[in-house]
C-alpha cells in the first residue's frame, strides 16, 4: 500500500463512518418495508379516494360533501365520538386502576372482559346493545319511566360508541401505572400531599401521555364504527344518521362520487384531530 | 443561614418495636434512643431490617407492636403525611415532570391554604435549599437532566423544604458512583452539621457509616447487635457478628485456654472467654510480620498490594485460609519475597466463643 492510498482512506473513512455506522442497524430495512407497507395497506386505498374525490368537480363535490344531511351525520359521528373517548377516559383509568392496584376475587373475569369488545363482531354488539338500551330492555325499560330514552336516538350512537372504544384506555394505560415506582408516591406522602394531591400532581401527570394515547385510539376507534352504531340508533336522517352510514347509503345508491366525497372530508377531519391529539401528546412527554 | 431553615432537633425513641412480614420476621424487639441533632447510621446486611426499621420511623410502614416517639410524642401510627419527616429514596424518586425547582417546592406547594407560604416565600425558600445543596441556577432543569448525584441533591433539598422534625435517608448513595458517593458524603456531613436535624440513614458500607456517622446501630436479623461511636464499634465489638461486620477483620478458628487463644504457632489474649472452641477476628493491621523462630501463624505471601498509605499482605495460611495483612510502606524493605513463607504475630483481635 502507498502512501498515497493511505492518506486517501483516512481521509475518506470519517466520512464512511457518518454515513454506514450506526449502534442500532437495520434503519434502512426496517422504514422501507414499513414505508412499503403503509403504502400498500393505507396510502394507496385512500388516495384512491382524494383522487375519485378529486374527479367530481369542485360544485359536485361541495354539493355531495356540504349537505345539510351531510353536515349532520359529520357533526354527529365526531361529536359522539368525543363524548364517547372522554367516557372511556375516565372509566377506562378506573378500571385499569383497579386492575393494577387491587387483588379481588374475580379479577381475571373482570381482565378478560376488558377485551370483549375487541373480539366480539360489532353486529353482534349493536343488536345485543340495542336488546338492552331499547324500551323494553332491561336498562332501558327501568330508565324509560324518568323520562330518558337510551336507544334510537343520539344517546344510543353515545352508547355504542363507547362500548367499542372500551378496552383502548384500559390497555394503554395499566403498562404504565404497574411501572409507576411506588417510591414516587411514597415521596409525594412523606412531604405531606394527601392522597387526592398525590393522585392529581404525581399520578396523573405520569400517566398523562398513555391515557392520551388510550383516548385517540378509542375515539379513532370511535369514528371509523359502523357495525354497532346502526342497530341502535334509529338511523333516521338529520337525527341519528353517522356519517359511516351516510357513505354506506351513497354507496348502496351506486353514487360513488358522494360517497367518497364524504369519506373524503371525513378523512380529512380524523387526520387532523389525530394530528392534533398526536402533537398535545409530545408536549405531555417532554420530560421523559 | 441554613439553621433557619428547620426547627430545633428533636429527639426520637423506638421501644420493643417488632415487624413481621408473613413468616418472616423483619424487627423482632427494636430499642432504641437517637439524641437529637445526631448523624445515626442503621448499618447491616441485607435483610437485617434496617429499611424497615427506616421506614417505620417515616410512617411508612407499622409496627405490629410496639412504639415510636418524637420528643415525648407518641407518633408509632402517625402517617408520614402528618409525622413531618424528610425522607430521601434510594433512586430518589423524584418527579419527572416537574423541574427541580417545583419538585423541592413540592411539599410546600401541597400544604393547606392557611399553611402554605405565598409564591414569594415559596421561591426564596426553593432558593435558599439550591445554594445548600450547591444546585444554584439549576432550578429549572428537569430531573432527566441532571446526573446522579445532582439528582440525589434535588431529593436532599425536596426533603429539606418541609423543614422536617427528622431526616430519614435510605441508602443515600447506593445508586452513585464510587467518586461521586465519597463527595456527596462529605455534602450530607455538611448538610447536616448546617441544619443541625436528627438524621439517619441506612447503610449496607461499613465504610461509608464509619466516616459519616456520630453513632452507628448494627443490625443483624432484627436486631440491633450494637450501638456505638465508630470507634467504638470498631474497638470494642460486642458480637461476633458485629467483630465480622465490620473493620474486614480476618476470621481465626482456633481454642481458648484460661484465657488465651491458641492458634497454630501463635496466641492472643482472650480476657473473659470460656474454654472451648473459639474465633479471633483479627483486623488486617492487628497483624506484625516477624522473624522465624518468633510467635506468629506461618503462612505464604502471595501478594503485596499498595493500597494508600499502607501495604496490602495477601497470605494464605498452610489450612487454605486466607489472611489479609496491613503493613506500613516503611517496613516494605523487611518483608519477604511475595511467593515465600511469612510469619504474622498476632498484636490485637477480639476473641468469641464459637457457637
Amino acid at each position: 500500500m502507498t502512501i498515497a492510498s493511505v492518506e486517501r482512506a483516512s481521509i475518506l473513512s470519517p466520512v464512511r463512518a457518518r454515513r454506514r455506522r450506526s449502534a442500532i442497524p437495520g434503519f434502512g430495512l426496517t422504514l422501507g418495508l414499513s414505508i412499503t407497507a403503509l403504502c400498500i395497506v393505507v396510502l394507496i386505498p385512500l388516495s384512491a379516494i382524494a383522487i375519485r374525490a378529486a374527479g367530481m368537480g369542485v360544485s359536485a363535490f361541495a354539493a355531495a360533501a356540504f349537505s345539510a344531511r351531510a353536515l349532520h351525520a359529520y357533526g354527529l359521528s365526531f361529536v359522539a365520538s368525543l363524548i364517547g373517548a372522554s367516557v372511556n377516559a375516565v372509566f377506562g383509568l378506573l378500571t385499569a386502576w383497579a386492575l393494577v392496584r387491587y387483588r379481588f376475587p374475580g379479577r381475571a373475569i373482570l381482565n378478560a372482559l376488558v377485551d370483549l369488545p375487541f373480539a366480539l363482531p360489532t353486529a353482534v354488539a349493536g343488536v345485543a346493545l340495542a336488546g338492552l338500551y331499547s324500551s323494553n330492555g332491561w336498562i332501558g325499560g327501568a330508565l324509560a319511566p324518568l323520562g330518558i330514552k337510551t336507544a334510537y336516538n343520539q344517546t344510543g350512537v353515545v352508547i355504542a360508541l363507547t362500548f367499542v372504544g372500551l378496552p383502548f384506555v384500559v390497555r394503554t394505560v395499566e403498562p404504565v401505572l404497574r411501572d409507576l415506582a411506588i417510591d414516587v408516591e411514597e415521596a409525594s406522602a412523606s412531604l405531606g400531599a394527601d392522597r387526592l394531591q398525590t393522585f392529581a400532581r404525581v399520578i396523573l401527570p405520569a400517566l398523562a401521555p398513555a391515557w392520551i394515547t388510550g383516548f385517540t385510539l378509542a375515539f379513532a376507534r370511535a369514528v371509523g364504527e359502523y357495525g354497532s352504531v346502526i342497530f341502535i340508533a334509529g338511523n333516521m336522517p338529520y337525527k341519528t344518521e353517522i356519517a359511516p352510514l351516510l357513505i354506506t347509503i351513497e354507496l348502496e345508491q351506486f353514487d360513488y362520487g358522494s360517497a367518497s366525497a364524504i369519506a373524503a372530508v371525513m378523512l380529512a377531519v380524523a387526520f387532523a384531530m389525530l394530528l392534533a391529539i398526536n402533537l398535545i401528546q409530545t408536549w405531555a412527554r417532554r420530560f421523559s | 443561614m441554613a439553621r433557619d431553615l428547620v426547627r430545633p432537633a428533636i429527639a426520637v425513641g423506638l421501644d420493643g418495636v417488632r415487624k413481621r412480614f408473613g413468616r418472616f420476621a423483619a424487627l423482632d424487639g427494636v430499642d432504641l434512643e437517637i439524641e437529637p441533632g445526631e448523624l445515626l447510621a442503621l448499618l447491616g446486611p441485607s435483610g437485617s431490617g434496617k429499611t424497615t426499621l427506616l421506614r417505620i420511623l417515616a410512617g411508612l410502614d407499622f409496627p405490629d407492636s410496639g412504639q415510636v416517639r418524637f420528643d415525648r410524642r407518641d407518633v408509632t401510627f402517625a402517617h408520614a403525611a402528618q409525622r413531618g419527616v424528610g425522607f430521601v429514596f434510594q433512586q430518589y424518586a423524584l418527579f419527572r415532570h416537574m423541574s427541580v425547582a417545583r419538585n423541592i417546592a413540592f411539599g410546600l406547594d401541597v400544604k393547606r391554604r392557611r399553611d402554605r407560604p405565598t409564591a414569594a416565600e415559596r421561591k426564596v425558600r426553593v432558593d435558599a435549599l439550591l445554594n445548600l445543596v450547591e444546585l444554584q441556577g439549576l432550578g429549572g432543569r428537569y430531573p432527566s437532566q441532571l446526573s446522579g448525584g445532582q439528582r440525589q441533591r434535588v431529593a436532599l433539598a425536596r426533603a429539606l423544604a418541609v423543614e422536617p422534625q427528622i431526616l430519614l435517608l435510605d441508602e443515600p448513595f447506593g445508586a452513585l458512583d464510587a467518586a461521586v458517593r465519597k463527595s456527596l458524603r462529605r455534602e450530607l456531613r455538611r448538610i447536616h452539621d448546617a441544619t443541625g436535624l436528627t438524621t439517619v440513614f441506612v447503610t449496607h458500607d461499613q465504610e461509608e457509616a464509619l466516616d459519616l456517622a456520630d453513632r452507628i446501630a448494627i443490625l443483624n436479623r432484627g436486631c440491633i447487635e450494637q450501638l456505638g461511636r465508630p470507634l467504638d464499634v470498631l474497638d470494642r465489638p460486642a458480637s461476633a457478628f458485629v467483630a465480622g461486620f465490620v473493620g474486614q477483620a480476618n476470621r481465626i478458628a482456633g481454642q481458648v485456654r484460661q484465657g488465651r487463644f491458641h492458634v497454630a504457632g501463635a496466641d492472643l489474649a482472650a480476657p473473659g472467654v470460656a474454654d472451648g472452641a473459639a474465633l479471633a477476628f483479627v483486623r488486617p493491621d492487628q497483624f506484625r510480620p516477624v522473624a522465624d523462630g518468633e510467635a506468629g501463624l506461618e503462612a505464604r505471601l502471595e501478594r503485596v498490594i499498595p493500597r494508600g498509605p499502607a501495604l496490602w499482605l495477601d497470605c494464605v495460611a498452610p489450612d487454605g485460609q486466607v489472611l489479609e495483612a496491613a503493613v506500613s510502606r516503611a517496613d516494605a524493605a523487611k518483608l519477604p519475597a511475595a511467593g515465600s513463607s511469612i510469619r504474622l504475630a498476632l498484636t490485637g483481635g477480639h476473641v468469641f466463643p464459637e457457637n
